[in-house]
């Protein structure tokens, strides 16, 4: 069995997995502002049972990274490390602020609730201008740094609308309308994002651009944009409805901006395999001695089903809407 | 590259003191949570519901802190020490692995259906959720005390194309020191939680003297610490005579011993010189080393100058152990004298209170102490014998790096003391 294929995969889901559900409750963080201070507890509770798990994936995703690919997480987190610092601060911050507005009164929790905001709005740039710095092979000028801000001004559109969505599924009355209206702004913005991105990748990239400009194989591949595409009209059409005030259909929206970031995931894997560094290192090459993939591969074997098991129950257990008063 | 290794040494070891301070309190925190929860179960009285309801929140704050500062680490495994990865990457890396795949995901997830889902889900699915979270914790702490332990005293691995691989797991696991270290922070982390626990409660009483709550909470504390602490001197002891077989210059700079000689001098304070190599200002207690150590007064003592010169600096090895001790001494004589003066539901005096108030963070300063002990002990390596620290460094420039540092120093001061407030303010007001 090719080891550094399967942990290829398994990376991948993990990121997918934190991308998707830390992705809903960071882009919640960054909805904050926007609403009244009743609406504020009734989204915080939304996200108070999971966001401790979600973060976890990330913790995974890494950790493959640094056990079965140990040359490139070297690289990789070597080239990244302004933002990766970055990032952790802005998570250490709504990490907290999280516990701690909750706890706290008057101008401390005006002050934890902006640390919670500004927390999320940073991890998700930076996580952004992390996947352009890599997605480019962290090439230094300008327009490579450019292009990572777009990215990172991107995720977090791409998180907004996840938020937003999440809290159609999670909340009622006045503040699933509002979220309504945000889901929609925040497809506006994930599409001009998505657009410009998938546009200036095959620019900066010829490893790309032969991916993806090779006749007849352009053909099939333009399967995964054309889906997004309509991933995004389904988003827009669902969204439409529960303005004019359909009832039921709370889940679509969340399952339709879901499906947008699997196939952008998608199409991201595809432009990069075989590739863990772009250009610089395959899988194979920067894979660990075949001994430790085998004794994570066992491990993660027996493991995983369990993870996915108890992931579910406790998803299961908080189904429905939300209730607001957060610990009883 | 001096410079970058001092600051890559003085990055990590900031953030992985702060990270343990967190770890070390939830460990043991969660199966006083469980207890909370199987009393108020069995007893239905409302008093261990309101503790279980405040410490289920002050056990979530101190989560949070951990997991934000775990996070952290995950990534300086790679960044601060590249070359660990590449060397013994291939045994380090699993152990992380299974770490993550074990206990963090456990944690995480139970964590979210023990705080918010006690009215969604039945008592026993809730009980058994508080279980999944204490578990996960001690999970945890296995997997991670087996790697240091490993990277103290190595064993079953061997060299495979310039790296160290897993010859045998169970060996590479089961280390010599693992059992040791093991039980060591396993009751450092629970004598941690009982002194928060009564300081906590201690706090709370001298705000509102009759809060029920509190004052059983303030026993229960004060019976686990004073059953553990002797425990704790004695497996201490047992964890030192297991690093004098495998790590004698740890324990030569411990007792701060430069010369090997028969029946070698305790020495209770000096000043360590490097310079000199020897004591300056030293109270000694002849034959006292060889006495505890070999349980001989004549028995030989490897002194430093035996591994020279690949032994720790002195200095902060043999003040770090001695803080530890001391900390753990007045540890015995306040849980000792505390359960004796709360015994058949007698209230505390208020000048006690306070002490037990003061006392409420001494775990935290015996478990770092300890940490300075044993990792600070095992330089100049990284992993004994294997790789030295100062080959582990990377490529991060030492400008990169204190930009880092700063931050991190900036982030880490506003979370430790928004912490310490919170705490301080939650537990005033009590349970209600």
């Amino acid at each position: 069995m090719d080891l550094p294929l399967a942990f290829m995969v398994l990376m991948g889901l993990s990121v997918l997995a934190y991308v998707v559900l830390d992705g809903y409750d960071l882009g919640v963080g960054m909805l904050m502002p926007a609403a009244s201070e009743a609406e504020q507890s009734m989204m915080v509770a939304s996200i108070g049972p999971f966001w401790d798990a979600n973060e976890t994936w990330l913790v995974l995703g890494i950790g493959i990274l640094l056990t079965a690919f140990p040359l490139a997480h070297g690289v990789v987190l070597g080239a990244l490390y302004l933002p990766v610092v970055a990032m952790l601060v802005g998570l250490m911050l709504r990490g907290v602020a999280f516990e701690l507005r909750v706890k706290a009164e008057g101008w401390h929790r005006e002050l934890w609730n902006w640390l919670f905001w500004a927390g999320s709005f940073a991890a998700s740039f930076f996580q952004g201008v992390m996947l352009g710095r890599y997605i480019t092979g962290f090439e230094a000028g300008f327009g490579f740094w450019a292009f990572a801000i777009v990215v990172g001004a991107s995720l977090c559109g791409g998180y907004v609308l996840l938020g937003a969505t999440w809290l159609i599924l999670k909340t009622d009355g006045d503040l699933k309308k509002k979220a309504v209206g945000w889901a929609r702004w925040g497809l506006i913005w994930v599409a001009l994002g998505v657009a410009l991105v998938s546009l200036a990748t095959p620019l900066a990239s010829a490893t790309v651009r032969d991916k993806w400009f090779d006749f007849p194989r352009t053909l099939w591949v333009m399967i995964l944009p054309a889906a997004t595409v309509a991933a995004g009209f389904w988003l827009w059409r669902s969204t439409g409805a529960l303005r004019r005030g359909a009832k039921g259909g709370d889940a679509q929206p969340f399952a339709a901006a879901v499906s947008i970031f699997a196939l952008a995931f998608l199409g991201l894997a595809y432009s990069l395999f075989p590739y863990v560094v772009i250009d610089r290192l395959t899988i194979w090459q920067a894979a660990a001695h075949p001994s430790a993939l085998k004794a994570v591969a066992i491990g993660a074997a027996i493991v995983l089903p369990f993870i996915v098991g108890y992931t579910i129950l406790s998803y299961r257990i908080f189904r429905g809407k939300a209730n607001a008063k957060l610990y009883d | 590259m001096a410079d970058a290794l001092l600051l890559a040494r003085a990055q990590f070891g900031l953030n992985i003191g702060f990270h343990i301070l967190f770890p070390t309190l939830t460990i043991a925190l969660a199966w006083f949570l469980l207890g909370f929860r199987i009393l108020y179960q069995r007893t239905r009285d409302p008093a261990w519901l309101a503790t279980y309801k405040l410490w289920v929140r002050i056990f979530a704050l101190t989560f949070a802190m951990g997991v934000v500062s775990g996070v952290t680490m995950s990534f300086q495994f790679g960044t601060n020490w590249p070359r660990y990865m590449t060397t013994v990457g291939a045994i380090a890396g699993p152990l992380l692995s299974f770490e993550v795949l074990t206990a963090f995901f456990l944690e995480a997830t139970f964590l979210g259906v023990m705080l918010f889902g006690m009215n969604r889900v039945p008592d026993w699915v809730h009980i058994v959720s508080t279980v999944m979270v204490a578990f996960g914790t001690t999970v945890s702490a296995f997997w991670i005390l087996a790697l240091n332990s490993w990277m103290q005293t190595p064993a079953g691995h061997m060299l495979s194309g310039g790296q160290w691989i897993a010859q045998d797991w169970w060996a590479v696991i089961f280390n010599p020191s693992f059992p040791y270290r093991l039980t060591h922070m396993l009751i450092a982390s629970a004598l941690t939680a009982s002194f928060v626990v009564a300081g906590l409660s201690a706090w709370r009483l001298l705000w509102a003297p009759f809060d029920t709550s509190a004052a059983k909470t303030l026993r229960a504390g004060l019976l686990v610490a004073a059953t553990l602490v002797p425990v704790q001197m004695l497996v201490g002891d047992q964890h030192g005579l297991n690093t004098l077989e495998h790590q004698p210059a740890k324990i030569a700079a411990v007792e701060a011993l430069w010369h090997t000689e028969r029946g070698a001098p305790l020495v209770l304070f000096a000043i360590p010189n490097e310079e000199t190599r020897r004591n300056d200002y030293s109270i000694e207690l002849a034959y006292g080393a060889s006495l505890i150590l070999k349980h001989d007064a004549n028995g030989e003592v490897k002194g430093l100058d035996a591994f020279a010169p690949d032994h720790p600096a002195v200095a902060p090895v043999f003040f770090a152990f001695r803080i530890m001790v001391g900390i753990g001494v007045l540890m015995l004589a306040v849980s000792w004298f505390g359960a004796w003066m709360t015994r058949r539901g007698r209230a505390a005096p208020r000048w006690l209170l306070w002490v037990f108030a003061a006392f409420t963070f001494a775990g935290w300063g015996a478990t770092l102490a300890g940490w300075i002990v044993t990792e600070m002990g095992r330089q100049p390596w990284l992993v004994t014998g294997v790789l030295r620290t100062k080959d582990a460094v990377g490529e991060i420039t030492g400008a990169q790096l204190g930009a880092s540092l700063t931050g991190y120093i900036l982030t880490y001061s506003l979370l430790f003391v928004a912490y310490m407030v919170v705490l301080t303010h939650m537990a005033g007001k009590g349970a209600d």
